[in-house]
């Protein structure tokens, strides 16, 4: 178990594995005891505490290693940052050793370069020397460590005998390849799992020169997160299995991108080569970290793509050109009716998308502009935004004492989410509460000593009204806290009662809030969501349901990737439905007209994420065959009907988006939303009660994470997950 | 040919001055030696005797044992009790099967991976089926210069049975171990975990009468083989702490 209390507060700034107690400790009270040390004779202040390492960082001064990472515990193992500090006999590890006033550190001298060369000796005498045909290279902290600080010549004579140290690759899934002879015995991996991840399956096994690193059972690394096991690792022994023997770093592009598999809007960047999406990696915004989903489903979009228009002809769709697509939807619109025309937005939609197919529809006099995943009316709805967002902000997340999650399952629906509550959970004692399904968080299990730890209040949504009421063995604990959070999943809002959810949950936020003493900016009411295209419809006046758009029966629908609008065909006898997107999936097999769009590595778009964060994706590459970025398709059909949009390129898109809400063109900005009191009051005429039924979550286990939109469906990585998943589940290991 | 790096960078430096015997008879040693034992120590495969699924349960006696052991440890530290626990069922089992490892896990309340961690650092777990008798021959270096060769083959002739293997007869499991801290009576071998069934000054002669004596479940006397020396006596009689030791007072002033 990770989490010892005692030890934490004790332990205070012992090294940099408790960002979050940190956090708690002013930062007057630290320029009181701030120590100075000479760096290479340069002096540094810094906090007691603080290592030898992150000293020279401050100075700029970087100390080469291998074990040592920011986000990890620090294990002290590797010896790579031995440096020699003045009066001491023995060169000291800068990762694990907190400085002492006075200290002089040379980083460069003779000892220090001698213990370099020796352990960088020590490590290579063991290393296979198959850079050539290694995946790492080029990106090898080995190779650059070794170039940078070993030795320049080579003792290793024995080229002739064969019995150099050789350990058993790992099968450990589909997404991680193990070359285990490469491994430099780091444990960052073994780390990461226990500290970030929270499944124990990594380990090492056996001891001295035959010590693996291993899960010493054939299991699979069954984690969300198990990707960022590879960027962690230093040398070339866990590499991407769908990566593997693809490209070398220096001949790729690297653009900076947006993700927009989950509605956290992870910072990414795309990796590509001729038009060819190769690997998408993280930024460090988000703590370095990226879900698996997000990682690999990138060949997803390869696969199933629209790269012609399509019309259906004689009830088959027939590969069409330009022209005759858009000619041919416009007859369809031809003296539509007022309010015979409606729209479904998808999960991947772009602001851009929205806006111009918002403004074409109304051109044509419709009104009924649906998302796939309907949001209650009743009350404040969609004209209050503390309504629908994330509002205290996904990293101060870590920050709540007491959180409760209520019909979510963060992991799966927003796993970078998921990570920073296990970071309080582990380094913040943050207690956690869940009403909803009994899933696995990472954080639940592994209360070992007591069990109840991590309450599992129920399943039903009048919980919430037990805890408002104080009726609750929980409510207690959640109103004695100092920063109480709560986090919605948005799902629950799709139920017959989620007006009422959500005005229950509204009046429990406030009955908190003006409870405690947190500071003001503090949000009790958070909504997580699930889609990247969510909060931008929302916030662009997307306001009805598809059982709307079913009960209306427009003449003419636009899908605008809706893959998952659960609609069928018999749904819509008599209407038209332009399907307007990337993949051939479940809108497209419906369609009668297929205009084919970008998906979001293709295009400039913006996206805004779970917190109300607008972000920008930028175009990697070009779209496929014929397709082309959504709204421009949508405004070339406008000047076809007959409606003009009245903007022809993305500046000018923009400046329409700032019209309508001017946050959506603010990159980068947490737009922090309010009027919590006047959505309470408007909350509190809804009618009608909790129903009975509990609470449920889509995403319960690993396998239904792989594959919830159309371009990780198309992903053969994602679909050898959720077989290596099930696979797993049936052995008892 | 400077530094030793690995033993294997010994026998070159060896060889380089044309120690061709000594090098292969090192060569073989660590062959012998290590080859064996890693290969079975460093992951696992199910095998018919081996696999999680088929169960393993302490026995009341030992329950009580874990009992009073867990009580030893604080609440939170209870890991603590972990080699214990191993040890028990060890004890209880004959060797270490994957089902117990599990249940020590399930026990402690830890992941699986904490457990087979320690179970494969210490090599006194022994995680593969083991004869009734383990006989752990010393074959490090004064028991080596003193001819432990020679024990190895007059014991694995004996029991039939290969290093780091287990007889066909399920006697028998020979291991070559690292020093065994008796070298002033090498060489010398270990049966079983009795502290005191020190077989020492073996000849393969009487190497050979320990174990057929074992096989017909005989306990042959512990201690030095070429009696009447006694433990780690000097072989030609005592040297020093011939008398017997003064008394309380002695060499204190009379008026003290």
């Amino acid at each position: 178990m990770l989490r010892l209390p005692v030890i934490k507060l004790t332990a205070g700034l012992q090294n940099g594995r408790i960002p979050v107690a940190r956090l708690h400790i002013t930062s007057s009270k630290l320029q009181q005891e701030l120590v100075e040390v000479f760096i290479d004779d340069k002096p540094v202040q810094v906090p007691p505490g603080t290592t030898v390492l992150q000293a020279a960082a401050k100075v700029g001064v970087e100390i080469p290693r291998f074990c040592y990472h920011e986000r990890l515990a620090v294990a002290g193992n590797c010896r790579m940052c031995l440096v020699e500090i003045e009066k001491q006999i023995k060169p000291v590890a800068a990762c694990a050793m907190p400085v002492m006033k006075g200290w002089r550190v040379k980083t460069n001298s003779d000892l220090t370069r001698k213990a370099r060369e020796g352990v960088m000796e020590f490590l290579l005498v063991n290393h296979p020397l198959d850079c050539p045909i290694c995946d790492q290279g080029g990106e090898c902290d080995l190779q650059d460590q070794s170039m940078a600080f070993g030795s320049d010549r080579s003792r290793f004579v024995d080229i002739n005998y064969t019995g150099k140290r050789a350990v058993e690759d790992k099968d450990i899934g589909p997404l991680i390849k193990t070359i285990m002879t490469r491994c430099i015995h780091c444990t960052r991996c073994i780390r990461f799992a226990s500290e970030v991840a929270g499944i124990d399956d990594l380990g090492t096994t056996g001891r001295g020169n035959d010590m693996q690193v291993g899960t010493y059972v054939e299991k699979m690394f069954l984690s969300e997160l198990s990707g960022n096991i590879i960027d962690l690792c230093p040398v070339g022994a866990l590499t991407s299995k769908p990566y593997a023997f693809v490209a070398r770093p220096w001949e790729t592009r690297r653009t900076d991108s947006i993700d927009v598999l989950d509605a956290v809007g992870s910072n990414i960047v795309i990796s590509h080569r001729t038009n060819e999406v190769l690997r998408i990696l993280p930024r460090e915004i988000n703590e370095e970290w990226l879900s698996d989903k997000a990682r690999f489903s990138c060949d997803g979009l390869k696969r199933q793509r629209l790269i012609t228009p399509m019309i259906k002809i004689n009830g088959k769709l027939e590969a069409v050109e330009w022209e005759d697509a858009l000619v041919a939807t416009a007859r369809a619109i031809q003296d539509i009716a007022p309010n015979k025309c409606a729209a479904i937005a998808g999960k991947l939609v772009d602001a851009e998308a929205l806006v111009a197919l918002k403004d074409l529809v109304n051109r044509l006099g419709g009104e009924v502009l649906a998302t796939e995943q309907s949001f209650p009316k009743e009350g404040a709805g969609i004209d209050i935004r503390s309504n629908y967002v994330l509002n205290n902000t996904i990293a101060a997340v870590e920050e709540a004492d007491v959180v409760l999650l209520i019909g979510t399952n963060p992991r799966y629906e927003a796993p970078l989410v998921n990570t920073r509550l296990r970071k309080g959970y582990i380094h913040g004692e943050q207690t956690i509460g869940l009403i909803g399904p009994n899933v696995d968080l990472t954080y639940d299990y592994e209360v070992s000593i007591k069990p109840d730890n991590t309450l599992h209040l129920g399943q039903s949504a009048d919980i919430v009204t037990q805890l408002r009421n104080g009726t609750h063995s929980f409510s207690n604990t959640l109103k004695s806290a100092k920063k109480p959070l709560i986090i919605l999943g948005v799902d629950q809002l799709t139920r017959k009662d989620g007006a009422k959810i959500l005005s229950e949950t509204q009046l429990l936020a406030q009955a908190l809030g003006e409870n405690t003493k947190a500071p003001e900016e503090w949000k009790v009411l958070n909504i997580l969501h699930t889609r990247a295209s969510q909060v931008a419809a929302l916030d662009v006046g997307y306001s009805s349901t598809v059982e709307e758009v079913k009960e209306q029966q427009p003449k003419v629908l636009f899908l605008l990737g809706a893959d998952d609008a659960n609609i069928k065909r018999e749904d819509f006898p008599n209407t038209c439905i332009i399907y307007i997107g990337s993949h051939g999936d479940e809108g497209a097999s419906i369609a009668d007209v297929i205009l084919p769009g970008a998906a979001y590595t293709e295009k400039v778009a913006t996206y805004v994420n779970t917190e109300g964060r607008s972000q920008q994706t930028c175009a990697a590459i070009t779209p496929p065959g014929m397709a082309r970025p959504d709204w421009k398709i949508i405004r070339a059909l406008s000047e076809i009907c007959g409606v003009r949009l009245p903007y022809d390129d993305l500046a000018e898109v923009r400046s329409r988006l700032e019209e309508i809400a001017p946050h959506l063109v603010r990159y980068g900005v947490v737009e922090s939303a309010n009027y919590f009191a006047q959505a309470l009051e408007l909350s509190k005429q809804v009618p009608g009660c909790l129903s009975s039924n509990p609470l449920e979550v889509k995403q319960e286990t690993l396998d239904q994470f792989f594959m919830t939109d159309a371009i990780s469906r198309a992903s053969q990585t994602m679909a050898k997950c959720v077989q290596a998943v099930i696979k797993q589940r049936e052995s008892n290991l | 040919m400077q530094t030793l790096y690995s033993p294997n960078t010994l026998i070159i430096y060896l060889t380089s001055r044309d120690f061709n015997l000594i090098a292969r008879m090192l060569e073989d040693y660590i062959l012998q030696a290590f080859l064996p034992q890693i290969n079975y120590l460093l992951y696992h495969r199910d095998s018919e005797v081996d696999n999680p699924s088929i169960p393993f349960e302490f026995n009341e006696a030992n329950k009580k044992r874990i009992e009073a052991l867990l009580k030893i440890y604080p609440e939170g530290h209870k890991r603590g009790a972990m080699i214990p626990l191993l040890d028990l069922a060890q004890r209880q089992h004959g060797w270490l099967p994957i089902s117990a490892m599990h249940k020590v896990a399930e026990i402690l309340n830890v992941p699986r991976m904490r457990v087979y961690e320690v179970a494969t650092f210490y090599t006194m777990f022994n995680r593969r089926p083991m004869g009734k008798y383990h006989v752990q021959i010393c074959t490090c270096t004064p028991c080596w210069l003193r001819d432990s060769d020679s024990i190895v083959e007059a014991v694995t002739k004996a029991t039939n049975c290969k290093v780091g293997e287990m007889s066909a007869d399920k006697l028998f499991t020979v291991s070559e171990v690292e020093c065994l801290g008796a070298c002033a009576n090498a060489p010398m071998f270990q049966v079983n975990d009795d502290y005191y069934n020190y077989n020492e000054d073996l000849t393969p002669e009487t190497a050979t009468t320990i174990i057929n004596a074992l096989k017909k479940g005989e306990r042959p006397p512990p201690g030095p083989q070429n009696s009447p020396r006694f433990a780690a006596d000097p072989a030609s009689g005592l040297t020093s702490l011939t008398s017997p030791p003064p008394g309380p007072g002695f060499g204190v002033r009379s008026d003290l």
